[in-house]
């Protein structure tokens, strides 16, 4: 059995590790994990990864959970081009500063604006107040000021000329909100020249591609009362 | 101007940067930056970090935040052993993988832990409801579970048979609320042996060196109004 990565689009890591993936020609076999049916809680997918979570990668017997760890694993791996993660000391340092920053802040507030705005409400038909909403999006603001503002710049992508692993992560974490009916790039020029710059590098169609599930989310079949009750709780955690 | 590290070893971070520097002969200018008393908001230190954080890294005109990134960086340039960041594909996506889980996971709940424990109440007269400090250490627990099952296993250290920067960032981490008086290795033998191994590795005297300003945290006197004042917003975080 070859490289199998398990995943579900509708998860921002797992649509950078698809992405990633896809765009390098790795090969590999999909093998989805339906977060909205339950799948991740399921026995058989305990024994790939018994945190329940996505995405994970799995290379014969060698198991490995945490998308930038199966990011920097297939880039090494599978020998892709320098500009993904540069052999250049302080250009590396700069993606791998960014993936360290980013974990806290912007994926924790996009994750939070999708769950807030939509999720919550019609796939787990869990009310949220207008005041949360309102500070999710706030803190969603602060977050994108700090991307432009100490990582993008003036630049051409978010550590220099080059689209690298940083972008990647970046973007597939704004698809979120975005995927949830906010405008995230009105009225932020410089990010939305950088996400057009982004979607070009990957191409246009692959993008689309990995971004579809998440751009009908607010379509999500409610949840049925059992499936919420296992989900919901871990949910809240995971938003916290 | 050779090598500058930015540190407050009040800061887990900071004491993982800390010892790794140290302990592999990393030449540097240690410039000490106070947050408690708010020197992370000077003029000079927010030209090397706009994010006002420490750990921060200046390196010539090349600044860098992060501790991860600072850890990587350091062990590039100065060609530490081996074991530190393994060659080695899969030791070295192990030690990726604990990097990245750990700053949701057991980073947040031992910075909690040691907040709601001691520094809120004791250095801020900030009451902390029962409630919130069992939920805290529950949730560390869990995450020390984890780290039990998942990374450590049944191996010496986290990513495997040698100490790698994933053990100095865990074990930084635990000190945290150590300090504050949680017994977290109490019932847990094989944390407890790790623990050990770790501080044997990194060299006794340099580790207590390093834990040296958080071991003494308990006995700051309580801050005066004006500090209080500014570090309200820390307050809303940590509760």
């Amino acid at each position: 059995m070859g490289l199998e990565l398990y995943l579900d689009l509708l998860s921002q890591p797992c649509r950078a590790v698809y992405i990633f993936a896809k765009k390098n020609g790795i090969p590999f076999e999909l093998r989805t994990v339906d977060l909205r049916r339950g799948q991740h809680l399921s026995d058989a997918f305990a024994q790939v990864n018994p945190l329940q979570k996505v995405p994970v990668l799995k290379d014969g017997d060698f198991i490995l959970t945490e998308s930038v760890a199966i990011l920097l694993y297939l880039a090494r791996k599978y020998k892709v081009p320098d500009h993904w993660y540069p052999r250049d000391p302080q250009a590396c340092a700069r993606v791998d500063e960014y993936l360290a920053w980013q974990h806290t802040t912007l994926r924790r507030n996009c994750l939070r604006a999708l769950w807030h705005k939509v999720m919550l409400p019609v796939f787990l038909g869990e009310p949220v107040s207008p005041e949360m909403l309102a500070t999710t999006l706030a803190e969603l603001d602060m977050a994108l000021q700090v991307l432009e503002g100490k990582f993008l710049q003036d630049k051409a992508f978010l550590i220099g000329p080059h689209i690298s692993l940083a972008d990647l992560v970046a973007i597939t974490e704004l698809m979120h909100p975005v995927g949830a009916g906010c405008q995230v790039f009105k009225g932020r020029p410089k990010l939305a020249a950088w996400r057009q710059r982004v979607e070009a590098a990957v191409g246009e169609v692959l993008f689309q591609e990995a971004h579809e599930v998440i751009l009908k989310a607010k379509d999500s079949q409610p949840a049925d009362p059992s499936l919420k009750q296992k989900m919901l709780p871990k949910v809240l955690a995971m938003i916290q | 101007m050779g090598l500058e590290l930015y540190l407050d070893l009040l800061s887990q971070p900071c004491r993982a940067v800390y010892i790794f520097a140290k302990k592999n002969g990393v030449p540097f200018e240690l410039r000490s930056v106070d947050v408690l008393k708010g020197q992370n908001h000077s003029d000079d230190f927010v030209q090397v970090n706009p994010l006002r954080k420490v750990p921060a890294l200046k390196d010539g005109d090349f600044t860098l935040a992060e501790s991860v990134a600072i850890l990587l960086y350091l062990a590039r340039k100065y060609k530490t052993p081996d074991h530190w960041y393994p060659q080695d594909l899969q030791a070295r996506a192990r030690v990726d993988e604990y990097l990245s889980w750990q700053h949701t996971a057991l980073r947040m709940s031992c910075t909690r832990a040691m907040w709601q424990k001691m520094m809120l109440p004791v250095f801020l007269g900030q009451r902390v409801p029962p409630e919130t400090l069992a939920n805290t250490l529950a949730e560390l627990d869990r995450c020390l579970q984890l780290l039990e099952d998942k990374f450590l296993k049944d191996q010496e250290f986290l990513a495997g048979p040698h100490i790698s920067v994933a053990d100095l960032v865990a074990v930084t981490e635990l000190m945290h609320p150590v300090s504050a008086g949680c017994d977290i290795f109490k019932s847990r033998p094989k944390l407890a042996a790790w623990r050990w191994r770790v501080e044997a590795a990194v060299g006794e005297g340099l580790f207590r060196e390093a834990h040296a300003v958080i071991m003494k945290a308990k006995d700051l006197p309580p801050a005066d109004a004006a500090v209080k004042e500014r570090l309200k917003p820390l307050v809303q975080l940590f509760l």
